[in-house]
C-alpha cells in the first residue's frame, strides 16, 4: 500500500523508495480489447509515474466515460471516474481546493471533444496545472463503433450507413487556439516517446494538453494507416511559436508528433482569489460573527 | 393614527427614478432605528427601462411577510400609479410628483403632489429625486430623519465623496418641503420602536446563504451567473478568498457542479447555487454525486418556470425536480429555507448533513426571498454542528475500502494529499473497493447502503426543533381545527396570517419543516391529528409539496396554489383558512392563567 509520507495526516514524512512502473497497476484489470492502443498509453503512464516519482495517495487521476475513462481503475493512485464529458471540470475543481496534488486528467475524443467539448476551451484557457492524457481513437468503442467527433468525413459506421456528413475537429489546432500552454502529440505505438511527453507535461506548470493517437482494433484500426503517417515534428520547430504550431496541427502530409507548443503563464490555481495551500485547511478558527457585524 | 406596522411602496422606471436603491436606503435607515423590515421588490428582466417597484413593510415587532394593502405610495410617474393604485389602502397616502402628472381623479386618500424632480434639479442633482421623495416621506409617517440623514452619508459618502453635500441638499429638501407646505395633521404615523425587541441585523436572504455556508466551513463555491442566485455568487466571490477559499465562474451550470463534485473529493466542502434552467443541467452531476458518494451543496433559487420563464419572479415550483429529478433512485436530502434568518440555519444544516451522510443535499430558496431584506436577531452559528464526514483510521490503509457495507451505509472517505488510502470513484456501480461491479448482489447491496444513510437521515432528522426543524405558529396544536402545512419562504405569510388568527381567538395552527426530504411524516401526522381539515399552500398550480406529504402520510390536504409570480399575502391564506372555520373566535384566555400549560402543544 502506499506510505504515508506525501500525505499530511503523518506529522514527519518519512522517505519512501521509489516506486516501480508495475507497483502503479492497481488490482482491477484493464477491461480494453486484446491490441487496443490504451494499453500503450497506460504502460507509459505507469512510466512517467515511476520516473516522476509520484505519490499515489498524493495523485488524482479523473475521467470521464468511455473505453479510456476507464483507465483510473487500472492505477492504483487516487481515482475519479466521473460523468460521460465532466472530466475537466471536475479534474479542475480536485486541483484548485488543493494545489499539491497531482492532477492527470485522461479520457477519449468522443469524452473530450463532443459531450465534453464546451468545457475544453475553458479548461484550456484558465490554464490550471492538470495535464490531460486524450486517447483518439477517432471512434466510439464503448458503444461499439459509432462514429466520433475526429472521425474522417464520410465514415461509414452503423449510426452514419450512408457516411458521417461532420467533418471532423482538429483538437491540436482547437486547444492551441483556445490559449493552451503546453500541447503535445504522442503515438500509442511509440509508449517511450508518450512516457517522454507525460512527463514533461506533468511537469509543465499549466494545463498540459497532450492528444495520444491510440487506435481501436476493434471498430476501427488505424494502425496500419497511421504508422507510416507518424513523424517527428520537423527539426527547428520552435515550440514558443504558437503560430509554427498551430501550421503543424493543420499537417495533411503527415501526423507529427512531439512537442507542439509550449510557454509559461500563471496557472489558476496560482491566481490570486486562489491560496496557494488546500482549501480545506482555511476552514480552521473561523468566526462567521466578524461578517455578520456588517449587516447591522 | 399612529400604526404598528406601515407599508410603503414605491413605483418607477428602472434606471431613471431610482426606486431600488432609495427603497435600499430607506430599509436599512429604517432598520437601524429600532424597527423591524422586511422588504419586496419586483424589476423587469431588462437592464433599462421598464417598471420597477420596492416595498417595505415596517413594523414596531417582527414583519414575517410583506403584508397585504399598502399604506403609502410614492409614485414617480404615472405608470407606477397605474400599476400599483389598487394595492393601495382607499384612504392611504399617495405621493406623486406633479411634473410627471395630475393628482389621480377619484382617490378617496390623501395625495400630496411634491415637485420631486424640480427640487433635485435645483439642487443640480439630476437623479436626485429619490432622496428628495426619501425626505419627505420620513417627514409625512414620522419617521426617523437625522438616521435617514445618517445611513445616506454611510451608504454613498465613501463611493462618491462629492456628492455628501448635495446628497444631505436633496434630502433636507424634502423633508423641508413637507414642514412648509402641510400644515394640518398628517393621517398616518409609525409608532416609535420597540426598545426591548430591536432587531440585530438587516440582511438579504442570499447573503445570509453566503454567512450560513461560510460558518459551516464551505471554502470553494462554483457558480453560473443566473437570477435570482448570482448574488450568491457574487459575494462568495468577494468573501471567499479572504477566509482562505476561492470561488470559480465556470462556463456553465454543469461545470460549476462538476468542479465543486471535484473540490469536494479533494476534501473541501463545496458549494454551487442556481436556479430553474441551472438546476435542470445540474442533474447529471447530483446522480454521479450520489452514486460516488460525494457530499457537496446545491442551492436552488426558484423563479417562474418552466424553461426561461420569468427569471425575476418568484415561485416554488421546483420541488419535484428536487425531489425525483435525475434517474436513477438517488435519494436527495431536501432543504427549503424559511426566512432571511432561517437562510442561515439552513445553509449551516445543509453542510452538516452533506458532509455526515456524504451525499447532495439541496437548499430550495426562491426569488421572493434571495432578493428581499428583513430584519432578524443575530444567528447563533452554534445551534448548527459543524462536522467533517468520517475518515479512514490510521490503522485503516492496509485493506481501506472505500465503499464498505456498514450498518449505518456510512463508510470512512479518503482524502487526496491527506489519507493514505487511495480509492477511484466511480458513477459506475461499484463493489466495496469501488471497482466496477454489476453483479445482481453487489447492486443490491450498493443501493441498500446509500439508501441506508437515507433512512437514519430521516430518524435523525424527523424530531428536529427550530431552528432547524419544523416551526409552529398560531395556538396549540391540540387546540386547532385548522391547520395550515406550508414550505419554504410561504413560511413568512402563513406566520402572519395564523398568529394574528390565533391572537382574534380562532383555532388555527400552522406547522412549516425545514427538512422536505426526508419527510418529517410522524410530525406532519401528530400535527394533523384532529383537525378538521389542513390547508397547503404553496406559489405552484399543481401542488408538488401537497402531493409529496400525501404520497408519505396518505394525508389529504387542501391545496391553495397561487402561480402568478407573487408570493401570498396573509389575506390570502386567511381567507381559506376562515372557509373552514364555522365557530366564532373564542377570546385568548387572560394571561394571568397558567401559559406554560398552554404553551406545550
Amino acid at each position: 500500500m502506499a506510505k504515508k509520507s506525501g500525505t499530511r495526516s503523518e506529522a514527519a514524512p518519512k522517505a519512501k523508495p521509489k516506486l516501480l512502473p508495475k507497483e502503479y497497476k492497481s488490482h482491477v484489470k484493464p477491461t480494453w480489447c486484446p491490441g487496443c492502443g490504451d494499453f500503450g498509453v497506460l504502460a507509459s503512464l505507469y512510466q512517467a509515474m515511476s520516473k516522476l516519482e509520484l505519490d499515489p495517495a498524493n495523485t488524482v487521476v479523473v475521467s470521464g466515460i468511455g473505453c479510456s475513462s476507464r483507465l483510473p481503475f487500472f492505477v492504483r493512485t487516487y481515482g475519479f471516474q466521473t460523468a460521460h464529458g465532466r472530466v475537466l471540470p471536475v479534474a479542475t475543481g480536485v486541483k484548485i481546493a488543493n494545489p499539491d496534488l497531482t492532477v492527470i486528467a485522461v479520457g477519449g475524443d468522443g469524452d473530450g471533444f463532443s459531450i465534453g467539448g464546451g468545457h475544453m476551451a475553458h479548461a484550456v484557457r484558465r490554464n490550471p496545472d492538470i495535464t490531460y492524457v486524450v486517447m483518439d481513437n477517432e471512434v466510439y468503442g464503448l458503444t461499439k463503433g459509432q462514429t466520433s467527433p475526429t472521425s474522417p468525413l464520410g465514415f461509414q459506421t452503423k449510426s452514419t450507413p450512408y457516411g458521417s456528413s461532420d467533418a471532423p475537429i482538429n483538437p491540436m489546432a482547437w486547444a492551441l487556439a483556445s490559449g493552451v500552454s503546453f500541447a503535445a502529440r504522442g503515438f500509442s505505438g511509440e509508449p517511450k516517446h508518450v512516457t517522454d511527453l507525460i512527463v514533461e507535461g506533468i511537469q509543465h506548470p499549466g494545463f498540459a494538453f497532450i492528444q495520444t493517437m491510440s487506435p481501436c482494433p476493434t471498430f476501427y484500426n488505424t494502425f496500419d494507416l497511421w504508422r507510416p503517417r507518424i513523424e517527428q515534428l520537423p527539426e527547428g520547430h520552435d515550440p514558443t511559436d504558437r503560430t509554427q504550431a498551430m501550421a503543424q496541427a493543420f499537417r495533411g502530409d503527415a501526423i507529427p508528433v512531439g512537442v507542439f507548443y509550449r510557454e509559461l503563464r500563471p496557472t489558476l490555481e496560482s491566481h490570486t482569489r486562489v491560496t496557494d495551500h488546500p482549501l480545506r485547511e482555511g476552514a480552521r478558527d473561523y468566526d462567521v460573527r466578524a461578517l455578520l457585524e456588517i449587516y447591522r | 393614527m399612529i400604526v404598528d406596522t406601515l407599508l410603503i411602496r414605491m413605483g418607477g422606471e428602472s434606471g431613471i427614478d431610482n426606486a431600488i436603491s432609495a427603497g435600499d436606503v430607506l430599509t436599512r435607515s429604517v432598520a437601524r432605528s429600532g424597527y423591524h423590515v422586511h422588504t419586496f421588490r419586483t424589476y423587469p428582466a431588462e437592464i433599462k427601462g421598464g417598471p420597477v417597484m420596492f416595498q417595505l413593510r415596517a413594523g414596531v415587532r417582527r414583519v414575517p411577510s410583506l403584508g397585504d394593502k399598502m399604506d403609502v405610495l410614492l409614485a414617480f410617474n404615472e405608470e407606477a400609479w397605474d400599476l400599483h393604485h389598487k394595492a393601495l389602502r382607499p384612504d392611504g397616502i399617495l405621493i406623486y410628483d406633479p411634473g410627471e402628472h395630475d393628482a389621480p381623479a377619484g382617490f378617496q386618500g390623501t395625495a400630496y403632489g411634491i415637485p420631486l424632480d424640480r427640487m433635485a434639479r435645483d439642487l443640480n442633482l439630476r437623479k436626485g429625486k429619490n432622496l428628495v421623495a426619501l425626505g419627505a416621506l420620513t417627514a409625512l409617517v414620522g419617521l426617523d430623519f437625522p438616521m435617514l440623514q445618517a445611513t445616506v452619508k454611510d451608504m454613498y459618502g465613501k463611493k462618491r465623496p462629492q456628492f455628501i453635500e448635495s446628497n444631505r441638499m436633496a434630502l433636507l429638501a424634502g423633508y423641508q418641503w413637507v414642514k412648509d407646505n402641510i400644515s394640518e395633521e398628517l393621517p398616518l404615523r409609525l409608532a416609535p420602536p420597540d426598545t426591548t425587541h430591536k432587531p440585530e441585523l438587516v440582511m438579504s436572504g442570499n447573503r445570509a446563504i453566503v454567512a450560513g455556508a461560510l460558518a459551516a466551513g464551505c471554502r470553494y463555491f462554483a457558480g453560473y451567473p443566473i437570477t435570482p442566485a448570482s448574488d450568491i455568487l457574487e459575494e462568495m466571490a468577494r468573501r471567499l478568498p479572504e477566509v482562505g477559499g476561492a470561488t470559480l465562474q465556470t462556463e456553465d451550470e454543469i461545470a460549476a457542479i462538476a468542479s465543486v463534485v471535484g473540490a469536494s473529493i479533494a476534501g473541501v466542502k463545496a458549494m454551487t447555487a442556481t436556479s430553474g434552467p441551472g438546476f435542470s443541467l445540474m442533474q447529471e452531476m447530483l446522480g454521479l454525486a450520489t452514486m460516488a458518494e460525494v457530499p457537496l451543496v446545491v442551492v436552488n433559487s426558484m423563479r417562474a418556470g418552466p424553461s426561461t420563464g420569468m427569471p425575476t419572479k418568484m415561485e416554488q415550483a421546483d420541488l419535484n425536480i428536487a425531489l425525483y429529478g435525475g434517474h436513477g433512485e438517488a435519494p436527495r436530502i431536501t432543504l427549503a429555507a424559511r426566512s432571511v434568518e432561517d437562510c442561515f440555519y439552513q445553509a449551516m444544516q445543509a453542510f452538516y448533513l452533506s458532509e455526515t451522510f456524504q451525499m447532495p443535499v439541496i437548499l430550495l430558496t426562491d426569488q421572493s426571498l434571495s432578493h428581499r431584506t428583513e430584519t432578524l436577531p443575530m444567528p447563533n452559528p452554534d445551534l448548527v454542528p459543524v462536522v467533517e464526514r468520517l475518515r479512514p483510521a490510521a490503522d485503516e490503509a492496509e485493506d481501506y475500502q472505500r465503499y464498505r457495507l456498514t450498518e449505518s451505509g456510512i463508510s470512512p472517505m479518503g482524502i487526496p494529499g491527506f489519507d493514505a488510502t487511495p480509492f477511484t470513484a466511480t458513477g459506475l456501480e461499484h463493489d466495496e473497493s469501488g471497482a466496477p461491479n454489476y453483479t445482481p448482489d453487489m447492486h443490491t447491496a450498493q443501493l441498500d447502503k446509500r439508501g441506508q444513510k437515507f433512512e437514519i437521515a430521516a430518524e435523525a432528522l424527523c424530531g428536529l426543533e427550530p431552528p432547524l426543524g419544523c416551526i409552529s405558529y398560531g395556538v396549540p396544536e391540540e387546540d386547532a381545527e385548522v391547520g395550515v402545512l406550508a414550505w419554504g419562504s410561504t413560511a413568512g405569510a402563513v406566520r402572519e396570517a395564523v398568529e394574528e388568527m390565533a391572537a382574534e381567538g380562532y383555532p388555527v395552527a400552522a406547522l412549516v419543516p425545514a427538512v422536505i426530504n426526508p419527510l418529517p411524516s410522524d410530525r406532519i401526522l401528530d400535527f394533523a391529528r384532529g383537525l378538521k381539515a389542513v390547508i397547503a399552500p404553496e406559489v405552484n398550480r399543481t401542488g408538488q409539496f401537497a402531493a409529496w406529504v400525501k404520497a408519505h402520510t396518505e394525508l389529504h390536504l387542501i391545496s391553495l396554489n397561487k402561480y402568478g409570480g407573487l408570493p401570498f399575502t396573509p389575506q390570502e391564506i386567511r381567507a381559506k383558512v376562515m372557509e373552514f372555520l364555522v365557530a366564532e373566535p373564542v377570546k385568548p384566555a387572560p394571561e394571568s392563567e397558567s401559559v406554560e400549560e398552554v404553551a406545550h402543544g
